[in-house]
């Protein structure tokens, strides 16, 4: 039989005895190999292993409703850790790193029975808005090769998009699910901060990070949020707010839900196509019955700035455990002092050190207050923004990214540039708040734009409830990506 | 400048990163034009306004207190590009006199 495109569809199968995992791996492996020469979205992937752990799946019996993921194959962002996989964060300070445990959404996923295909491509680090800052490869849009994914988790976003796997997990610190799910044509979700757990996860900016997942379709999406969601004893910032059934919720439709657009987010250096899309997009949703009205977030405009002082402020902190000490390669030294410096000069790429540096700057003393201190600050009126709007709203509508995706090499060499293609995005990491983008429509050039949807803390479900109304009115979520062919 | 070439190798030694003459020549505009535009907060009237470092509703959650597995001594050598015994080896610290 033809591979399932979706999580429902693998999961049919199955329950229909169509399919086994062992027939799934093969034509995983199949599509793999007939596109990923041309993608370039994975850094690692055993097929001995995975049959092998296909063939244990079917020892154990059929599918129950411990195991709503049974043989469902996807793929894990590379800085998610995977038990005796290496997981390097597409740098070279974690070359050859293989984990020693599971991530707890791995533990989670692997407990619900499904079938871990791989590490995707990244920005090193997550440092990134393109994938091309991976120092192994630059992944390719399948819309068009000569395009980036978007990144941070670009390979993951790719993946999707060329239906090599239904789903992904990723990882947002500024826009690294959304951006590249909205420049690939997939879903893609950033949780509330603390909806799932970050354990595992190689940290880049602690109070910003956020493990998502990336599907085609709304309701894969909460399929896998459905598993992954949940407090853990072995993170102290995940909640323990109730997870409830978001693909039941999502079957109450949209009547009566209250839209807010906030003008800020369609200001000057938003593409008329992109505009267009969004406009239409908001249209279909009043149609579906919501109620749509303009809201105000007048402090979005420092959302980038305030960003860049405190995500690379942590990012120093955080990246200061990359010392050739316990893992990665080791320069060779003859001093301590020596090797650090020059393990860490041969390890981290471009955009890490200028990431370091200026987070060292922003932290050194006699700048603390005026950069750290100030940022600190208008994060708290950003968040304020968002706060003000629950009670009129229940959820915005924006577009993900200010423009298609761009050409690879077209904002290499301009950090600035490239921080900017997130400005849609990064508000909603420093208030906390998920956010889920959607495919809707294209560029005239053939290439995916993204809807997003916000909703207040811990309303995913509402998301869910928009995203998926707005697929059953809509097949932009159908097309297929052209990988070249 | 917000920013000039001296301060970034400094920095580079600060954050223990070597950088080679043309990464400085190449980081430091670069990180000037982010810090110039980064300067846009420093206009925003904040005295009244509380920090915000992170968005937890509580802190420091209290974990049962009961023993649970954890590494063995192998597992956490596992990926040490040198050890001896049970250790971690690192160059020498301190100097030999």
């Amino acid at each position: 039989m033809k591979l399932p495109e979706t999580i429902a569809g693998f999961q049919t199968a199955y329950r229909q005895k169509e399919l086994t995992p062992r027939e799934a791996v093969e034509g995983v492996l199949k599509r793999i190999e007939a596109v990923e020469p041309k993608v370039q979205a994975l850094l690692w992937s055993d097929p001995q292993r995975l049959r092998e752990a296909a063939r244990q799946l079917e020892q154990g019996g059929g599918p129950t409703s411990a195991t709503p993921l049974w043989g469902v194959p996807l793929l894990i962002k590379d800085n998610i850790c995977v038990e005796g996989v290496p997981t390097t964060c597409a740098s070279k300070i974690l070359a050859g790193f293989k984990a020693p445990y599971d991530a707890t959404v791995v533990a989670r996923l692997k407990r619900a029975g499904a079938l871990l295909v791989g590490m995707a491509n990244m920005d090193e680090f997550a440092f990134g808005s393109s994938c091309e800052f991976s120092a192994v490869k630059p992944t390719r849009n399948p819309w068009d090769l000569q395009r980036v994914p978007g990144g941070s988790s670009g390979g993951s976003a790719a993946a999707v998009a060329a239906r090599m796997i239904p789903g992904a997990l990723g990882s947002d610190t500024g826009g690294s699910i959304r951006q590249p799910a909205a420049f690939c044509g997939v879903a893609g979700l950033k949780p509330t901060y603390g909806r799932v757990s970050r354990y595992g996860l190689v940290a880049f900016a602690s109070s910003l990070d956020q493990i998502g997942p990336l599907t085609r379709e709304v309701g894969d999406n909460a399929r896998l949020l459905q598993v992954i969601a949940g407090q853990d004893p072995s993170d102290a910032t995940s909640s323990d707010a109730p997870v409830p059934d978001y693909v039941k919720g999502m079957g109450r439709g949209i009547q009566g839900l209250r839209i807010g657009i906030p003008k800020e987010f369609f200001s000057e250096g938003l593409e008329a196509e992109v505009r267009t899309a969004v406009e239409r997009a908001v249209e279909e949703l009043k149609k579906a019955g919501a109620a749509v009205q303009p809201v105000c977030l007048p402090h979005t405009e420092y959302a980038i700035p305030t960003y860049y002082v405190l995500a690379p402020a942590e990012a120093s902190s955080n990246l200061a455990r990359f010392d050739g000490v316990r893992y990665g390669p080791r320069a060779a030294a003859d001093s301590m002092e020596a090797m650090y410096l020059k393990s860490r000069e041969a390890g981290f790429g471009p955009e890490a050190k200028r990431r370091i540096i200026l987070g060292t700057f922003v932290l050194s003393s006699g700048y603390y207050d005026a950069y750290y201190g100030q940022a600190l600050k208008a994060r708290t009126l950003i968040k304020r923004d968002f706060d003000e709007n629950w009670e009129r709203v229940d959820a915005l509508a924006v577009p993900t990214t200010p423009t298609a995706a761009f050409r690879l090499g077209e904002k290499l060499d301009d950090p600035l540039t490239m921080y900017l293609s997130d400005i849609l995005t990064i508000s909603v990491n420093l208030a906390g708040v998920p956010a889920l983008s959607v495919p809707c429509g294209f560029t005239g050039k053939g290439l995916p734009i993204g809807l997003q949807l916000i909703a207040a803390p811990f309303a995913e479900e509402t998301l869910f409830r928009i995203g998926g109304a707005y697929q059953e009115r809509t097949d932009w979520h159908q097309k297929a990506a052209p990988c070249g062919n | 400048m917000a920013i000039s070439r001296d301060t970034v190798d400094y920095l580079g030694k600060l954050s223990r990163i070597a950088l080679s003459p043309e990464e400085l020549d190449k980081f430091s505009p670069q990180l000037d034009g982010i810090l110039r535009f980064v300067e846009k907060l420093k206009a925003l009237p904040v005295r009244e306004v509380p920090a915000t470092a992170h968005l937890l509703k509580q802190s420091a959650p209290m974990r049962e207190d009961r023993a649970r597995p954890g590494f063995s001594p192998d597992q956490a050598l596992q990926n040490a590009p040198e050890k001896e015994g049970p250790f971690f080896k690192v160059p020498p610290v301190i100097e030999a006199s």
